[in-house]
């Protein structure tokens, strides 16, 4: 329950930073903490109560179909989804040095070149 | 006044989610396919480490698309950068230039021991090379960076099209992309040498990353 309640924090942190601040390098910084919430969110979904981290640590295989392990496919799905976030994550930077470049201001209000 | 609008959407949208979560942590899970992949990971495709199984031989074609989302990443960092000529670099201290010479090697071969045993502890390619590629960036903070950008993205080219070209011969040999079990021989579990084409394929990821990673870092730090 603790791990819920921390997950939807990060990801209403997230939210939060990108809907109010004016500083363009920050409203990236909040993408990066929503998507951490729910990254954690997804690998608290896979716990099992009483399971152990699914790796095989005896040498004898049979006796490891006695044992609990927690849910492995989404930690495999998350590996995908971090590395995912890092190439947004740099990707975003590169657009936003050209940006700053660009309009020489880092205020996402006096960016107002695209009219309705 | 937008701050204000922020907050209450926030809170509305918390309270949901709190009710959620409530809901959530009272259900119990049935298990379901991952009983499947516990169990007769070990006995396919005969590694110890179940989400490198899952990874490399369940969900194959996903670890494609995410090679392909970091190929493009690092392509459209190296199209967008502004080369700025002349770029002054502050003199680092004493002890940063002493410490590099102890410390690189040491986490280039942390990296590389990450990689090289994705098949039996927690870790694999992707890991180990962002591991690399910190090393790198020790070298790019003082300013002694010196790999060219042609050898490492020809490392990087290569790499991946080893990479493809194993997932491609699992399709010719078995009908599955990154398929394992005729290609070399399976062994004996927790044996580094075992798991047929998985720690081959996990050393070219390695490596294709850690130099991906270092040219995005390396194309960021010129502007």
């Amino acid at each position: 329950m603790i791990f819920f309640i921390g997950s939807f924090g990060l990801f209403l942190i997230g939210l939060l930073i990108m809907m109010t601040q004016k500083n363009v390098f920050k409203i990236l910084l909040g993408l990066s903490i929503a998507e951490t919430g729910v990254h954690l969110f997804l690998i608290t979904i896979g716990y099992i109560k009483g399971g152990l981290a699914p790796i095989i640590f005896d040498l004898n295989p049979t006796q490891m179909l006695n044992t609990k392990f927690v849910d492995p496919v989404p930690q495999a799905l998350i590996l995908t989804s971090i590395v995912i976030g890092v190439a947004v994550l740099g990707l975003g930077l590169a657009f936003i040095v050209n940006l700053v470049k660009h309009y020489k201001t880092e205020d996402i209000t006096k960016i107002k070149e695209l009219k309705w | 006044m937008k701050k204000f609008i922020g907050l209450i959407l926030v809170i509305i949208l918390g309270f949901f989610l709190y009710k959620g979560a409530v809901t959530l942590s009272q259900q119990t899970r049935n298990p379901g396919l991952n009983n499947y992949y516990n169990q007769n990971a070990v006995s396919d495709t005969g590694v110890a480490n179940i989400v490198t199984s899952i990874v490399l031989t369940y969900r194959g074609f996903d670890t494609l698309g995410e090679v392909t989302v970091l190929f493009l990443a690092a392509l459209g960092v190296g199209v967008l950068a502004f080369f700025k000529k002349n770029k002054k670099i502050k003199e680092s201290s004493f002890i940063i230039k002493t410490g590099y010479k102890i410390l690189f090697p040491a986490i280039l071969l942390y990296g590389i021991y990450i990689f090289v045993h994705g098949h039996l502890t927690p870790g694999g390619g992707f890991q180990g090379g962002a591991i690399i590629a910190s090393a790198f960036l020790l070298q790019l903070i003082i300013g002694e960076y010196k790999m060219s950008s042609a050898w490492a993205a020809l490392f990087e080219g290569f790499s991946g099209l080893v990479f493809i070209l194993l997932g491609g011969a699992g399709l010719l040999w078995l009908g599955t992309f990154l398929g394992n079990k005729g290609l070399l021989p399976l062994g004996t579990v927790k044996m580094l040498f075992s798991a047929g084409i998985i720690p081959i394929i996990y050393v070219f990821i390695g490596i294709k990353v850690g130099f991906e990673m270092t040219g995005i870092l390396n194309n960021l730090n010129k502007e």
